[in-house]
């Protein structure tokens, strides 16, 4: 059948919430299939110049409300690298708790929230609280949870306080640890139903492949998610690490003349970050317990469907709620010592990384002699995504054309596309006024 | 007030304040939507409402483009509520207001693209509409808005704080952060928030804005005497959060 499809969405403003699909099909010919995202520009990497290395993560952990923990960790670990602080043990094993308390999270709001309206045929949590309160409930229930996780780390989840260059202002006491210990654990009943609630809609997950190459954190000692160097995993399972330092070379920004947003490329035209990345490079470093869930799905790596990154950071929710009992022990074992800040012994240049919700964060600033920064650079995950997201959006187009799909599946397939990346867009996703013309 | 209906929107801004919405666990969100119909909020709904009792909005105002936008959702709301630090104060968006270069740092060659268009200065969206009530802070505290939004199904004017922060720091028995050889912006910053950074081991970047009336020539001086700042530190410390607020905004 010769369709004519217009698909124009539009009046989409930040770069974190909001974004465009335009598709234009005329007698069955492709004609315009782009990804956009129209940003509202607010100029962090000018804002720090000047500031204090004390302020600097301060500020730019507002960039992201959803996953400011990761840029607060992102922005100390680079301000760290350039002031040449080394961190103790302790500094380390709190922040990697507080990394998984922000996964869970995160995961937990896009999964039931952002999702799982999608998977219900619903047009948002709120019509399900009558029809599906038990699971409303759950949702709030672990949402919460994961709140409380990160707050006792970090202060609070939205804006971290305690997080600052050369470690913590502020401990957990043994007795927070072991309350939260016992949260976590008797949280596991609900983790179990989370599983058994999205496999009963799996079958609703769209069944699309891409080759691509992934890219995510990566170490021998650990899954990465608080640290490791940068790795990439190449359609035939080819994996090659770089290190962090090096992480303009990786994701070669890029002007599009075909979309307003920067792209990134490394290998190939376009990579992805984000769970299913993680999974992608790292799943012999799973929990036993999250692995468990990868199966139940049938989930083999490397995945190349997109929509999977759901499935991924369900896997991962697990993963992170069994890591975070894991660290909380061995500091209960340790015991929880005030240490003091650890001074800069350098000012100059230098990068972090570390894995936010939605992918690899990398920051990076250089400072003068007087502890102010002068230059800053920051590379969020949703940038890195829009290039793979368009290049998705190249090849299902022209199948969901071929299956003959109606408008409303087609629009429905590319809205779920857009959000299973969940670059803080897939919130926008649901704002989507797409028009179609027959 | 018979149950109102209430809708979220974001303009520049992290959403953070949104995002403090989903925190208050299953009994209290619950129970706040035994008080209140959400009717409109993108980050979380595709469904819209033509009318709105109570509109709470997210993120400052920084291009023109989006005046249409903030006049119409005016329009349809009997009350708007500044959501947050950005909308009430242009928050954290206006550090970089003083700036002349700030789109050639971060774009270089690409600054004039036109969907790179941005204005010169982030403001609170009081500056393109009216504005009925402010929940102030970065986050907003989601029990101050509770607190807010109850009044006003109440029928009552919410009590809004003009005290400064050290006398929470005070009421929670901190260590002032001076003692502590830190510095504080607590003096002139807007109370609300209980004070959560210095009980935390930061200083309060007054990030609810100034306390009507702020003596900023003196707590320039106690940020130079007490807090050992340089002085051109000193002078620029209060614009983290505050930047429209000053006097030389």
């Amino acid at each position: 059948m010769k369709k004519d499809i217009n698909i124009d969405v539009h009046h989409l403003t930040r770069v974190e919430g909001h974004g465009n699909i335009k598709v234009n099909i005329k007698s069955g010919k492709v004609e315009e299939c782009t990804w956009q995202v129209p940003e509202a520009p607010r100029f962090f990497e000018s804002m720090v110049r000047g500031r204090h290395y004390s302020e600097v993560a301060r500020i730019t952990s507002r960039i992201c409300g959803i996953c400011s923990v990761g840029h607060t960790l992102a922005s100390v670990k680079a301000s760290e690298a350039a002031l040449g602080i080394k961190n103790t043990t302790q500094t380390t094993k709190l922040r990697s708790l507080l990394k998984h308390a922000e996964n869970f999270d995160s995961h937990v709001l896009h999964v039931y929230f952002l999702v799982a309206p999608d998977l219900f045929g619903a047009p948002s949590v709120f019509p399900l609280i009558p029809t599906h309160t038990e699971i409303v409930k759950r949702a709030l229930r672990l949402k919460r949870l994961g709140h409380e996780w990160g707050s006792l780390i970090g202060g609070r989840t939205t804006h971290p306080t305690t997080v600052v260059p050369g470690g913590f202002t502020k401990l957990p006491t043994a007795e927070d640890l072991k309350a939260l210990k016992e949260k976590l654990v008797a949280a596991v009943p609900d983790l179990t139903a989370t599983v058994e609630t999205v496999l009963s809609v799996a079958g609703k997950v769209p069944a699309f492949e891409r080759q691509t190459e992934y890219m995510a954190l990566s170490s021998d000692e650990e899954y990465g998610m608080y640290d490791g160097q940068i790795q990439t995993i190449m359609p035939d399972g080819k994996k090659q690490r770089y290190p962090v330092s090096d992480y303009k070379k990786v994701t070669n920004e890029w002007v599009s003349p075909n979309s307003t947003a920067k792209y990134c490329k490394n290998k190939m035209e376009s990579y992805m970050a984000g769970a299913l990345a993680r999974v992608n490079n790292n799943i012999g470093q799973l929990h036993p317990e999250a692995l468990k869930i990868a199966e139940m799905f049938g989930f083999k790596a490397p995945c190349f469907n997109p929509y999977m990154n759901s499935v991924a950071q369900l896997i991962e929710v697990a993963h992170s709620a069994y890591e975070g009992l894991r660290l909380i022990d061995e500091l209960l074992a340790t015991g929880l010592k005030e240490e003091g800040l650890v001074a800069p012994t350098k000012f100059a240049k230098g990068a972090g990384a570390t894995e936010v919700p939605r992918g690899i964060l990398y920051h990076e600033y250089e400072y003068d002699n007087d502890g102010m920064c002068v230059k800053a650079n920051c590379i969020i995950p949703t940038n890195q995504n829009h290039a793979n997201i368009q290049k998705d959006f190249d090849k299902l187009v022209p199948e969901l054309l071929a299956a003959d799909k109606s408008e409303d599946e087609m629009r429905l397939a590319l809205e779920m596309l857009v959000r299973s990346y969940d670059p803080c867009i897939s919130c926008s996703a649901h704002y989507l006024d797409v028009e179609f013309v027959s | 007030m018979s149950k109102p209906k209430v809708g979220f929107f974001d303009f520049a801004s992290c959403e953070g304040c949104q995002i403090e919405l989903t925190n208050y666990g299953d009994a209290a969100f619950v129970e706040l939507l035994n008080h209140i119909d959400i009717v409109e909020f993108r980050e979380a709904m595709t469904e819209t409402a033509e009318h709105l009792t109570i509109a709470c909005i997210e993120g400052s105002f920084t291009r023109e483009a989006d005046r249409g936008r903030l006049e119409n959702i005016r329009e349809r709301s009997d009350i708007v509520i500044a959501y947050g630090a950005c909308a009430s104060t242009a928050g954290v968006n206006a550090l970089k207001n003083h700036q002349k270069d700030f789109r050639k740092d971060v774009y270089g060659e690409d600054r004039n693209m036109p969907h790179l268009y941005s204005n010169d200065r982030a403001v609170p969206i009081s500056e393109v509409i009216k504005v009925d009530y402010n929940v102030y802070g970065c986050p907003m505290d989601k029990y101050e808005f509770l607190d807010i939004v109850s009044h006003l199904v109440h029928g009552k004017e919410p009590v809004i704080p003009n005290h400064p922060v050290c006398i929470e720091c005070k009421h929670n028995e901190t260590i002032c952060r001076y003692f502590e050889g830190d510095h504080c912006l607590g003096p002139v910053a807007r109370a609300g928030c209980r004070a959560p950074c210095p009980a935390d081991g930061i200083p309060c970047e007054a990030c609810r804005g100034f306390v009507d009336n702020p003596n900023e020539e003196a707590m320039e001086k106690v940020l130079i005497k007490k807090g050992k700042l340089p002085e051109a530190r000193a002078k620029h410390k209060s614009r983290i959060f505050t930047a429209f607020c000053r006097s030389d905004a």
